[in-house]
């Protein structure tokens, strides 16, 4: 176990000229002696540790490609221009097409950002200014509503917007889809403006402005970056949302503009004709995943970079 | 040549700065109160609608719902308890596969990857997350569920069988493929979320042990990770309350069989995936009401995982702004 | 021109003149009566009033209410109807709530859940009819296995394990049955498809009706559960040794293997239009009230058959709707059958039609008014 070409001393054994029973040299000595000879064990648990978390990484990687490579595979041969463009038409037609779901994916998402941007933004304000039992309160009550099953959530929009409207709508699928937005929207507005620097806001103030003005005027612009990443991941989570769409606005065959009639979506052409016995609904079923998947990576990654972007600039 | 004096001009400025935001500071208070007013009211009515609506049958159901294990519309008797089982089953699959992978996938972006790969790889793995969960649902079904009844079943039970907890035929689709599809799913959450955590711990830190000698694994072990353990516990228990939640993907790939599975190699059901396929069919009385019970008692389950995880994440990581903390 | 002076018979070839103008006249009256049977059919069609019509229910009408509509509306551009294919639990929920202008059932309403209609009395009539095919994935094992109602009981109630049972060896002399475990797959979703499999096994095993019993999701023994018809076909086609019911064009379109069935007469049957037509012929009187056709008698009758339902409110509150409504159930319970029988569906019979027109001639419009015949 001892080797004394390792003294990390670098030098001489002391212990031969100074007579052999110091206690501290001896001690000195065994120390380095353990260090040496566990050094090479250390060394390998390191090297296998680094290589096992390396390798989880990449086994965190794998099945995010096997999913791409799969869905492309399966979904660039459904795309064509008929694809984009035309309707649905029953099993065994050819020439059919998703574009009413594109538009109602569309439609859907836009008005549910329209319910949940002002509310998030607004909340996002109110507790980047306050951190009282109110805001407390707030913030957990965000963390609750962000773990809320999706399907609770669509069961919620349909027992406030369905039964009560009295028929099935697109309006309700966008109130579902808002409330999984909101807490995404109401964090990174909050950590926003939280950003913008305090002489900034203080400038504003100190030139005569009312606290709304500056809000409106000076904080907001400013902490835009910020609350648009944001909005740019809340849309891209609710856009691949199914399950508030269910019991909601719950598909059509038909292009449709009004919000209060049911409204086709993708998500709901990949989870109903996705295990379709007729190849031509599952072609379409794949084509409608890899446009979904398309859209929403671009809107996650334009979040990320322009949240990074704000971080570097930010400081 | 201006007629104005300086206090007209003066005064004109006020004026319009008055007009441009009629709030005064009070009023703004105000309505920022008020917006979150609403706020705070859409959660308490998403509590109080589910109670409303449910409440014929937690009176029918009583505590049979969470103690019985027959779920039976035609006789009008709901016991829930083996979906509530095969949540926690699937979960704990879940979280058995992608905590050990998500925090050495966390370490490994923050510390073992080249610096200017950390981002690009980062972003990778969280569109793992960013993948809708039909799309798992669809791919589990189509391409693992073989995959699982024709190779990795067989295997399991001939070279584990000895445990006891791989009896049955092999048929692909089960809670097994069920936990690995959450794990999946979950896995972004935790690597995220850990490597957020682990990044805040201070540099001078890390820096000091490594001058004590440590190798660079005893860093990690020895100080990032002991630091960073409630912020790497709240991640797991936030990825946990994401697989109890998740609903589409399990819905297709678990089975759908109402009772408690033997082995891991069986079916079963969760409490989401019971609500999605029973939902739109509840006719017979009591059942619409008894699946929003059941809806409730997964809303109750995931608040308590959920809000409790964030807690624990946000006090470790409350020092660094606009960490996307999910 | 003709010369009428000249008897008939004519005597000898008729002059070229006369040729003529007989033919002229065929053509001239051909023209004629076409174009005015197009001028009828299109003002028909033309004058229908412009309506979006929600329906919501049945995935065994699916296939056939997706082609059948597709086709009315380039009959009829001016009524799309968009139809959800939720179940017929939900079909009747969204009835009953008045949220959908038809809703379509595999199951009519009971009184209980007639009583719940909160738009006022219904009409529940017959829209199409089919059988359901009892499909196995057995490599090896062609189409057309026997079995009988009370084996097939007892695999779903878990008491028949593998398919080598002498009970299904018996049935099947000569076939090579596999050690396989049968692995039965049933609807994960409340259906009526469910409750008409459930009917037909409560009618031929006690053990099922003191147990299970009928009704659209019942607590299932064994089984593995797949969603929808769809659902069930793919797990049918993915697990070898599976047995599962699925709507016969379901079982077609994936090529599965299915097995013959003995009827109330003692023959084993394989579904077919034809089998599942003499089944329902046996009972002509079929009434909303009194709706199961299950194992009905005929040597040709398939046993596992019944109708589809649409649900529709004889008092509409909109005049359009309600006469587009009307026109559209007529089309799809006469000429729209066609498009039944090209997806396996059976036609209705004829009496079932007329029972069907009897009881769309009923609704009416916001002013009292027959709307199948009003004017727009």
């Amino acid at each position: 176990m001892s080797s004394p070409s390792l003294d990390p001393g670098g030098g001489r054994d002391f212990e031969g000229s100074f007579g052999a029973s110091d206690p501290i040299l001896s001690r000195r000595a065994e120390v380095q002696r353990t260090a040496a000879s566990q050094l090479v064990r250390r060394k390998v648990t390191s090297r296998v540790a680094v290589f096992l978390c390396r390798a989880s990484l990449v086994a965190a990687l794998v099945p995010l490609v096997a999913v791409l490579a799969y869905t492309i595979r399966r979904g660039v041969s459904a795309w064509s221009v008929a694809f984009f463009t035309h309707l649905p038409t029953p099993a065994g037609i050819a020439g059919g097409g998703v574009s009413n779901a594109i538009i109602g994916t569309l439609i859907i998402d836009f008005f549910a950002a329209l319910m949940a941007v002002p509310l998030g933004v607004g909340v996002g304000l109110f507790l980047s200014q306050s951190n009282g039992k109110v805001a407390y309160v707030l913030r957990f009550g965000a963390d609750v509503l962000a773990g809320i099953p999706s399907i609770v959530i669509g069961i919620f929009a349909y027992a406030v917007l369905v039964v009560t409207l009295k028929h099935f709508s697109a309006i309700a699928g966008s109130f579902g889809l808002a409330v999984i937005m909101l807490p995404t929207v109401t964090r990174a507005s909050e950590v926003a403006i939280r950003g913008v620097p305090r002489d900034v806001t203080e400038a504003g103030l100190a030139l005569g402005g009312h606290r709304a003005h500056v809000a409106r005027r000076v904080v907001l612009p400013a902490a835009l970056p910020g609350v648009l990443t944001g909005v740019l991941l809340g849309i891209a989570r609710a856009a691949g949302e199914t399950a508030p769409l269910l019991f909601t606005a719950i598909g059509s065959q038909f292009t449709s503009y009004n919000v209060l009639h049911p409204m086709a979506a993708m998500p709901l052409i990949v989870y109903f004709d996705g295990i379709q016995a007729y190849p031509d609904l599952q072609k379409a079923a794949w084509g409608t995943a890899l446009a979904l998947i398309v859209i929403v990576f671009v809107l996650s990654v334009g979040g990320r970079v322009l949240s990074s972007r704000v971080r570097r600039s930010v400081g | 040549m201006s007629t104005t004096t300086a206090t007209e001009k003066t005064s004109r400025i006020e004026r319009a700065g008055r007009l441009q935001s009629r709030l005064s500071d009070p009023g703004y208070r105000w309505l920022l109160l008020v917006v979150a007013g609403v706020f705070g009211a859409l959660l308490l009515a998403i509590l109080i609608a589910l109670v409303l609506q449910a409440r014929p049958a937690l009176v029918h159901d009583g505590l049979g719902l969470i103690t019985s294990t027959r779920w039976d519309p035609v006789h009008a008797h709901y016991g829930a308890l083996s979906m509530v089982v095969g949540t926690l089953i699937t979960t704990a699959i879940a979280l058995v596969l992608a905590v050990p992978l998500g925090l050495g996938t966390a370490v490994a972006l923050a510390t073992y990857v080249p610096r200017r790969l950390r981002t690009p790889l980062s972003v990778l793995v969280e569109l793992l997350a960013a993948v809708p969960s039909v799309v798992f649902g669809l791919w589990g079904l189509l391409v693992v569920a073989p995959w699982f009844a024709g190779s990795l079943e067989p295997w399991l039970k001939s070279a584990f069988g000895f445990l006891g907890i791989f009896n049955g035929t092999p048929i692909g689709i089960g809670v097994l493929l069920a936990g690995v599809i959450l794990a999946i799913m979950i896995l972004p959450t935790m690597a995220a979320i850990s490597r957020d955590v682990i990044i805040a711990i201070p540099r001078d830190q890390r820096e000091g042990a490594s001058a004590l000698g440590a190798t660079s694994w005893q860093v990690v072990s020895g100080v990032v990770l002991p630091s960073a353990r409630s912020g790497i516990l709240g991640a797991g228990v936030l990825a946990a309350g994401r697989a109890m939640g998740e609903t589409i993907a399990v819905t297709m790939v678990i089975g759908n069989t109402d009772s408690i599975p033997h082995s891991l190699l069986g079916q079963g059901q969760t409490m989401a995936s019971l609500i999605a396929n029973e939902f739109t069919e509840a006719t017979e009385p009591f059942h619409l009401s008894s699946l929003i019970a059941v809806g409730l008692l997964l809303l109750v389950i995931s608040a308590l995982v959920n809000g409790g995880a964030r807690l624990m994440v946000r006090s470790i990581a409350r020092s660094a702004p606009g960490v996307g903390v999910l | 021109m003709l010369n009428l002076n000249r008897p008939y018979p004519p005597r000898g070839r008729l002059s070229f003149r006369t040729r003529v103008a007989i033919a002229t006249s065929a053509l001239v009256v051909a023209g004629i009566s076409s174009t005015a049977g197009v001028a009828l059919a299109a003002s028909n069609d033309l004058s229908t009033p412009k309506a979006n019509l929600t329906g919501a229910g049945s995935t065994f009408d699916q296939p056939f209410f997706t082609l059948a509509f597709y086709d009315y509306y380039k009959l009829n551009a001016n009524v799309t109807v968009a139809y959800a294919s939720i179940g017929s639990g939900g079909g009747i929920a969204q009835f009953q709530a008045n949220t959908v202008n038809f809703g379509a059932s595999d199951v009519p309403m009971a009184a209980s859940d007639l009583a719940k209609d909160t738009g006022g009395p219904a009409l529940q009539i017959p829209v199409d009819l089919g059988g359901e095919a009892i499909s196995y994935n057995l490599p090896g094992i062609k189409s057309g296995l026997h079995l009988t109602g009370a084996v097939l009981a007892d695999i779903f109630l878990g008491k028949i394990k593998t398919w080598n049972d002498s009970a299904i060896t018996k049935l099947n002399p000569g076939v090579d049955l596999p050690k396989l475990g049968i692995t039965v797959v049933h609807r994960s979703d409340g259906s009526g498809t469910t409750y008409i499999f459930t009917n037909y096994l409560a009618v031929v095993s006690k053990a099922w009706a003191s147990g299970p019993g009928v009704g659209k999701s019942p607590n299932w023994p064994v089984g593995v559960g797949g969603k929808g018809n769809e659902g069930v076909a793919g797990s049918v086609s993915e697990i070898k040794g599976a047995i599962g019911y699925v709507e016969l064009d379901y079982a077609l379109e994936n090529k599965f293997s299915f097995a013959a069935m003995q009827n109330a007469a003692g023959k084993f049957v394989l579904p077919s239009i034809r089998t599942v037509a003499a089944d329902a012929a046996q009972k002509p009187d079929v009434t909303p009230t009194d709706f199961p056709i299950v194992n009905e008698p005929g040597a040709a009758s398939y046993p596992i058959s019944g109708y589809s339902w649409a649900l529709v409110y004889v008092k509409q509150t909109n005049t359009d709707v309600a006469i587009a409504l009307a026109r559209t159930l007529d089309w799809l319970t006469h000429a729209g059958q066609a498009d039944a029988k090209s997806l396996y569906y059976v036609p209705l019979p004829a009496n079932i039609q007329d029972l069907a027109r009897i009881d769309i001639a009923k609704i009416l419009t916001p002013a009292g008014t027959e709307a199948l015949t009003a004017s727009s």
